[in-house]
Formats: structure tokens, sequence, C-alpha cells
């Protein structure tokens, strides 16, 4: 057996971002005692520099590489970009919030960055090692951060409960795949897709498997019946760390959802569309009707997370090229709005008084006009209400869910739609008709965070009124 | 073209652009805001005209077009246009929108920026509604006008202004959203999202059943029909008047207009199907919702309810088309209904705002709108009670105003289909006259009532050219409504051939 020396290349952005991110890590403990920001301002340069990595590098075939376990598409690249993208906002928006409270520490922002580092090994995973790699690589720089504000006992409780059911979901994911492992006898993607189309494979034990690996996706997404940790660790995590679990993740997820369902398990469709209908529909129905009583802010976004990932899967339910392109969008669509949403609860927190309730936001119209009207194009958007990008999210997921011929089923996403519109709605009114229980102005913590959420915000509605590039990135990167 | 821009979307842009400077240059400078909001409106108006003056009357194909691509993946394009179905709506919307702005001038204290930005920004979206011809376009405007509308009456509302404009959302984004599945499977069989292209395509009786069905939802919500009208007094009576202005005098039509556009031409076999549905409603709607207004102590709910049962008018001249057809074998006592439907709207745009305006010039000096509060109004405000009863006769449908043209052409429409529906909708006469002759006699007439009657004073300019312009054009339609009708009688005869083409 003679050793070939991979083709590096396609990998240098994950390789870059490593070795950037051990020596941030070690020069952290020595600079962090001079300058306060130091570690802060290095990481944002390491995201700038992968970003212009992956775009110069752009790429739109595919490339495989280190023996069929890595690799790199146009899909892993727009992914990645988003990554890049929303983890340098969530960044921005931390700071500042972890200042207020108290526990600023460069470790959090190096954590982030293995976080990232995994997500990158998770969209560009080839197969089911490299997968469960990149997985447990940003779980468990999630599970830390968490942790991190180790005199809250709220936050220690969801970082147990995060870890205790995230090794729960890992497990079930090995399990499953063990026995596509066993069946197929491989565990490269494209490989098992060409043994299974064989049609030589035992059915059962595949079977048992996708149940397995669905239930696993399911609880990394959050999706009903393997919801109950959002809500709990949305609320219990510091909100800058819950700003970065809803987000950046989520995208991790669904290229991981991708990857394995899409790329390794196409013979078996039939199987995993039966179990994510069920799924979808049931994640839209808890996340319409369950958040509607919420009186916590970060707690209803849970929920209506857990209802945008129904929503996300009717793409994937129709299973053709442009669903999964639709899904895409939407997953980058919500992954913006939720560090918009977040973002804002970050930019009005203060030392002592986090501005988490639903209540904490009434009057605010009065108290702060521009953010009030930021917030108010953060909540349509997620409601999908035009003009705002939501908006197009929701077509085109259940346009290509009409078209795969489930008529009923995106009847019944628009009604959840309309019902869950009822606490988006609630949340403008408060801020608009109700007054507050504090008198006087109310700003932004900072400048930056003022113009950052701003700037999201207001990307929203550009997006939804000159949607086609976005639209056309993910059509062009998955249906060609 | 005018200046050289694209007219119609100058239309909806000009005003949405000039709704986002007031919110922004007019914080704390409320004459600015307010000066600034009438400059545009005016300026719409006026750009408006030339739809008008360069409409051609001999054609039933869509003028005014505009075409660019909008999201080339999915076929949507950003596509207007108008035919003679719609250019005399955003006319009405143009011109309505110069009195609402200015109606609200002294009576708007809090965060006037916000108001008046509101409004203009509505303005634009209710004239791309009206103009759009992709329907993914017209879904975005459709959607997009709640937005405003929901702010407005909460916030400037009555007592109870939270749960009428939650209800008012909710009740409406659920009644379109089924619209939003139809226009999905139409592109899912045709590829693409034009309306036109929608009309054209054939589609199959069972799936027309269910798109006629989803087109009612919306629409019926919207106009509002028997007995999804709930929302309407509710909404009507906690907005404030400029809201209800605009809801009444524009908002309601959209529904009427979806109707013309969408459900009689997409679906035509359904519509023939199930058009005693609609009748039905609309009866319903005519004369049950009639009898209900009589019983309103409040001013604001008694024209809601008067609304509701002019609107049936619209939607049943608008179906009447088969029944005529079946008995008379010719489309000439159609186009008579369906013409009268049209202008109904155009007519009821006039008088409900006029209506409301005129409860909102009593709600501003004595701030109750309860009939029982008043009496003998006529002896302190002279000039005012002749503009009250004219506007009163116009909703009662007297003859030489708008109100009797459009019924009266509906109710002849209605005798040729079948004499009872004529009789039902005959009734309408006497408790339209009822309902509203009574308020009147009861706010009015008769002794001074009470020492706030006593202290109120006439209107002032500014009221009195609001009154004035309005009981021009309601008088003017009343008595020569021909060029309105000669405007809209190739699209109403193209509309007829289309509404009774199978395409199965």
């Amino acid at each position: 057996m003679n050793f070939v020396i991979p083709d590096f290349a396609p990998a240098i952005p994950e390789m870059v971002l490593l070795a950037l991110t051990c020596f941030i890590l070690i020069a952290d403990t020595i600079w962090s005692k001079r300058y306060k920001f130091a570690t802060y301002y290095a990481v944002q340069a390491t995201l700038v520099i992968i970003a212009v990595l992956i775009l110069t590098s752009f790429t739109t075939e595919t490339i495989i590489t280190f023996d069929g376990s890595f690799i790199r598409d146009s899909f892993a690249d727009i992914l990645k970009l988003f990554v890049v993208l929303i983890t340098f906002g969530i960044f921005l928006f931390s700071r500042e919030y972890l200042i207020q409270f108290k526990f600023y520490m460069g470790e959090f922002f190096t954590l982030g960055l293995f976080g990232v580092l995994g997500m990158f090994v998770m969209i560009s995973a080839n197969n089911l090692i490299t997968m469960y790699l990149g997985l447990e690589i940003m779980s468990l720089s999630l599970y830390a951060m968490i942790a991190m504000r180790k005199d809250s006992a709220e936050a220690v409780e969801s970082a147990m409960k995060y870890f205790v059911l995230g090794a729960l979901a890992t497990g079930m994911l090995l399990y499953g795949f063990s026995m596509i492992y066993g069946a197929t006898g491989s565990i490269t993607f494209n490989e098992m897709a060409a043994i299974i189309a064989t049609g030589e494979v035992d059915r059962v034990v595949l079977s048992f498997g996708v149940v397995f690996i669905v239930i696993g996706l399911a609880f990394k997404l959050g999706a009903v019946p393997f919801h109950m940790w959002m809500p709990d660790v949305y609320q219990g995590a510091p909100t800058a760390v819950t700003l970065f679990i809803a987000t950046a993740p989520k995208i991790a997820a669904f290229a991981m959802l991708y990857r394995i369902l899409i790329e390794g398990l196409p013979g078996l469709v039939q199987e995993w569309q039966s179990l994510l209908i069920i799924i979808s529909i049931l994640s839209m129905a808890v996340g319409a009707i369950v958040a509607i009583v919420q009186e916590d802010l970060k707690r209803m976004l849970a929920y209506s997370g857990i209802g945008h990932v129904g929503f996300l899967l009717l793409g994937i339910i129709s299973a053709n090229p442009d669903g999964y392109a639709a899904s895409m969008f939407y997953i980058i669509v919500y992954t913006i709005t939720s560090l918009a949403a977040f973002g804002m609860i970050v930019t009005l927190a203060r030392t002592g008084k986090e501005f988490n309730k639903i209540s904490d936001f009434a009057g605010l119209n009065q108290r702060n006009p521009w953010l009030a009207l930021m917030m108010m194009f953060i909540m349509f958007s997620m409601a999908g209400i035009p003009p705002f990008v939501g908006f197009y999210a929701k077509l085109l997921v259940v346009e290509e869910v009409v078209s795969a011929g489930f008529v009923w089923l995106a009847v019944f996403a628009v009604v959840t739609a309309v019902i869950s519109t009822y606490y988006y709605l609630k949340v403008v009114k408060a801020m608009y008709f109700d007054e507050s229980q504090e008198k006087g102005p109310i700003s932004a913590v900072s400048k930056q965070l003022n113009w950052g959420v701003s700037f999201v915000a207001i990307s929203l509605l550009a997006l939804g009124i000159l949607p086609s590039s976005l639209i056309n990135l993910c059509y062009t990167s998955l249906a060609g | 073209m005018t200046l050289g821009l694209p007219i119609l979307s100058t239309l909806i842009w000009l005003p949405i652009i000039g709704g986002v400077l007031v919110l922004f240059l007019g914080r704390n400078r409320e004459d600015f805001a307010k000066w600034f909001s009438l400059f545009i409106a005016a300026l719409t108006f006026a750009l408006s005209i030339p739809l008008w003056t360069q409409f051609d009357h001999t054609t039933s194909a869509m003028q005014f077009v505009e075409k660019v691509e909008w999201i080339p993946t999915l076929n949507i394009q950003y596509f207007l246009g108008v035919d003679g179905l719609s250019m005399p709506l955003i006319l009405l919307t143009t011109f309505t929108q110069v009195l609402v702005i200015a109606s609200a001038w002294n009576v708007i204290k809090v965060r006037v920026e916000q108001y008046m930005g509101a409004f203009l920004i509505m303005q634009g979206i209710m004239v791309g509604v009206f103009s759009a011809l992709d329907s993914i376009l017209f879904y975005v405007f459709w959607e997009a006008l709640l937005i405003p509308m929901f702010i407005v009456i909460g916030k400037w509302g009555g007592i109870k202004r939270i749960y009428a404009t939650m209800k008012f959302f909710l009740y409406t984004f659920l009644g379109s959203v089924f619209m939003l599945i139809s226009f999905l499977y139409m592109y899912s069989l045709s590829g693409s999202f034009s309306i036109l292209e929608f009309q054209n395509m054939p589609i199959g009786m069972t799936a027309q059943i269910f798109i006629f069905l989803a087109f009612l939802a919306a629409f019926a919500v919207k106009i509002p029909m028997f007995p999804v009208h709930t929302w309407l007094p509710d909404a009507h009576v906690q907005a404030p008047t400029a809201g209800s202005i605009v809801l009444a005098a524009i908002m309601l039509k959209m529904g009427g207009y979806g109707f013309v556009r969408f459900s009689l031409p997409i679906v035509p076999d359904a519509s023939m199907m199930l058009d005693w549905l609609v009748i039905g409603l609309s009866l319903i709607a005519i004369f049950y919702i009639g009898i209900i207004a009589l019983v309103q102590s409040d001013m604001k709910k008694l024209v809601a309810y008067s609304s509701i049962s002019h609107m049936g008018f619209v939607t049943l001249g608008m179906f009447l088309v088969y029944d005529i057809i079946q008995n008379t074998g010719t489309a000439g006592g159609a186009a008579l209904g369906m013409s009268g439907a049209m202008v109904q709207m155009i007519s009821h745009g006039f008088i409900s705002g006029a209506m409301f305006l005129m409860i909102g010039v009593l709600y501003d000096r004595m701030h109750t709108r309860e009939i029982s509060a008043y009496g003998g109004v006529v002896n302190k405000m002279p000039w005012f009670g002749f503009f009250a009863v004219l506007f009163a006769m116009a909703n009662a449908g007297l003859p030489g105003t708008s109100g009797f043209v459009g019924e009266f052409m509906v109710i002849l429409a209605a005798f040729k289909a079948n004499i009872w529906y004529g009789i039902i909708a005959a009734t309408t006469l006497i408790i339209g006259a009822a309902y509203t002759l009574w308020m009147i006699k009861r706010v009015f007439f008769g002794k001074v009532a009470n020492d706030n009657v006593e202290k109120l004073e006439d209107l002032n300019k500014r009221e009195m050219t609001i009154m004035w312009t309005l009981a021009i054009a309601i008088v003017a339609l009343g008595v020569y409504p021909a060029p309105l009708v000669e405007v809209m009688q190739s699209s109403v005869e193209n509309l007829l051939i289309q509404a009774t083409t199978s395409k199965l």
C-alpha cells in the first residue's frame, strides 16, 4: 500500500482556519492581559481572511479529495460563506453583551471559531466519519460556550440539557450510521448511493438506519418530537450564546441533512420522505401553537424556530433539486432573520437588565422609534409577510411542495403560518400600541450595535424587494 | 408617460418614497409632515390624470404596460398594466387619498409623521394592487397593505382598537393564503405567474372548484361578504376617520376587483357552477345586513353595515351574468349588471368616504359617535346639515346621485336574471333609505338636544373644501355616468366573453 498525498487545495480555508484558531487560542493567554479586545479583533480578522479565501477560490465544480472524505462544491462554498458572514455578525453583537454582563473572555470567540471549523467540516463532509467529526467539533464548542457563564445556574442547566440530549442524538445518529455501513459496506455518500441503487442491499436494515438517522437529524435541527431542548436552552443560555446556537449551526445541520439523505440515501427517498412529512407537520403545528402563550421572547423565538424547521423540511420533502434549493434559501433567510431578532435583544440589553420579555418591548415606538421599526421588519419577515424576504422563503418551499403534488401539506403549512403570525403581531402590538412601564428614551447599547442590527434588518427588506440574486444563487448551486 | 417616467410605477413608488421621507424628516415637525404629505398626495393625483385622458376606450387590452424580469428563477415579473376595470379604481385611490390626508389635518395629534407616512405608503401599495398583472406581485402588494393598516388602526383607533386590528389582520391574512396556494398550483401547471396567462390556460373542473373557493375565501373576506364580514364593523368603528375612509372607499374594492380580475376569467366554469353561492350571500348581505344597520346606535357601525350591504350589490351584479344568459340567451343584460357593479364600486368609494368624513366631523367636535348623544345639529351647523343630507340621500340611492346609478343598473339586471333576485335587491331602496334617513333625522333634526350640541361650530374652510369636492363628485357621477361606463365598456365586454367561455 503506497501513500498518496491528497490534494490539499480544496481544504485550504479549513486548514487556515484551524491554524489561525489554534494560534489565537494560545496568543489570547498572553495578549488579553494587555489589550482586552485583541482576541476579538483577531477573530474577526480571521473570519474576513477565510471569507476572502473562499471567495477567491470559489468553485462551480465538484471536487472530492482526501480519499473521498471531503467534498467541495458551490453548495458548500455558499453555505460556508454565509456561516462566516453570520458568525461575523454574531461576534459583533456578542462582544458588547459579554462586556455588559461581565463575562467577557477571549475564549468565547476562539470557541466560536472552533464551532465554525466544525460547521465547515460538516458542510464539506463526504462520508459518515467526517460528518461525525464535524458535528462533534461544533457541538463540543457549543456546550462549552453555553456553560461559560459559570455563576449562572440557568446557563449551566442549559448546558447540561444540551449536552445530554445532544449526546443522545449523536448516539442515535451513530447507530443509524452503523446500520447503513453494515448494509452497504461503505461510508462514502456517493458510493453508498450507488450500492443502494443496485438493489442488492437489505432494505430492512437500511430502513432502520434511516429512521435512526432522521431522529438524530431532527434532534439537531430541533424538529418535533425531538425539540424539547430548544426552548429551555434558548432561554437559559446567555443571549449572546443563544444568538450563536440559533443561527450558524442551523446552516450546518441543513448541510448535514442534505449530504446524508440526498447525496447518500437518495434510494431511500420513500422512507425518509414519509418520516419528514410527519416531522414537518408536527413541527409546524407545535411551532405555531405553543409559541402563542410564551411571554419570554427568546422562548417564543425558540418555538418559532421549531415552526421554521417544519417549513424548511417542506423543500426536502418535495424530493427534487428545486425543492432542495428552496430549502437552502429558506435556511439562509431564516438564519439572517434569527440573527437580527436575537441581535435586537442583545442590542437593547444592559448590565443587570436583560431585554428578553415581550413586555420589555412595550412602548418601544415611543422610546426608540427607529429600533421599533427595525424590530417590526424582523417580526414581519419571520411571519412571512411581503415585502420582507421571509415571504419569499415561505413562497419557494410552499411552491415546491405544491409542484410535488402535496397540495394538502401546503394548505396545512400556510394555515400554521397564519396562526404563527399572531405571536409575531403580539410583539409589534407591544411596541406600537402598548405603553411602556419605564418612561424615557432607550438607545442601543452601543452605536456599533445600532448600525449592525439596523443593517441586518434593512437587508431583510432590501432582499425582499430584490430577492432574485439570492434565490438564483441557491438554485444554480443545487438545481443547476 | 409623464415626464418620460412610466406612469404606473410613478404612481406606486412616488407615494411610497414620499411616505418614507415623511417618516424620517417629519419627526417633531408636524407642519412639514402635513404639507409635504398633502403635496405628495396632490402630485400623485395630478400625475394619475393622464391615465384617464390618454386611455384608449376602444380596446380591452392592457395599457400603460410595464414588464421587467423580477425573479427570473421562478419566472416572476414586475408586470404592471391597467384596463377599463382597474383604471377607474386607481383614480379613485389617488383622488380619495388627497381627501384622506386633508381630513386628518387637525385631528391627529400624536406621531403625525407616522400617520401621514403610513397613509402615503398605503396609497402606493393600493395602486400596486390594482395595476399588478403578475400574481405574485399582486399578492405582495395585497399582503403588504395589511402592515400599515394594522399600525394605523391599532395606534390611532378607538378603545377596542387592538382587538379590532388583530382581527382585521388575521382574518384577511387567513383568507388570502388560500389564494396564494391557488397561484402556486396554477404556476405548477403553466410555468408562469402572469395573470393574463392564468386567464388563458385550461383548468380541470375539480381544480377550478377548489381555486374558486380559495379566491372566494380571499375576496369575500376583503369585500366583506356575509358571513365573514364581522371584522369590518370592528375595524371601522375603531379606526380613525381616515382609516375608515381608506378601508371603505378603497380596500373593500380590492375584493370586488379580485372577482373580476381573477375568479370570473380564470375559473369561469366553477363560477358558473357556484354562482348561486355568491348570489345567495350577496342577497343575504343586501337584505339581512341592511336590517342590522337599522338597529345600530353607533353611527360608524351603521355606516359600516351599510357598506357591507352596498357591496352586496357589487358581488350580485358580477355573478348575475350566468343566470341572465340562461334566461335571455344574450349577454346584453349581463353587461348591464357587470357595469352596474363596477359603477357601484366607484360610487360607493365616494359615498362611504363622504359618510365617514361626516361622522369624523361630528366626532372631532363631540368625541362620541352615539346617535343618542346628538339631536338638532342642523340648527348649529347649517352647512354641515346640507352636506349630510346630500350624502345620506346618495347613500339611500336617490336618483341624481351616484348611489342610484349602480344600484339601479344591478337591480334591472337582477330582474332579468330572476324576479326574486330583483325583488330582494330592490328592498334595499327601502331599507337603505330607512336606516340612513332615520339616522339623519335623529342626529340633525329636531330640537337642540343638549349643551354640547349647543356649542357646535359649523364647518371650517378645510372641511368645506373636502365636502364640496365629494359632493360634486357624487352629483356629477349621478347625473352623467356615461364617461365612466364608456371607459369600462370594452373591458366589461371582454370580461363577459372570458366569463362565459368554458376552460375545461
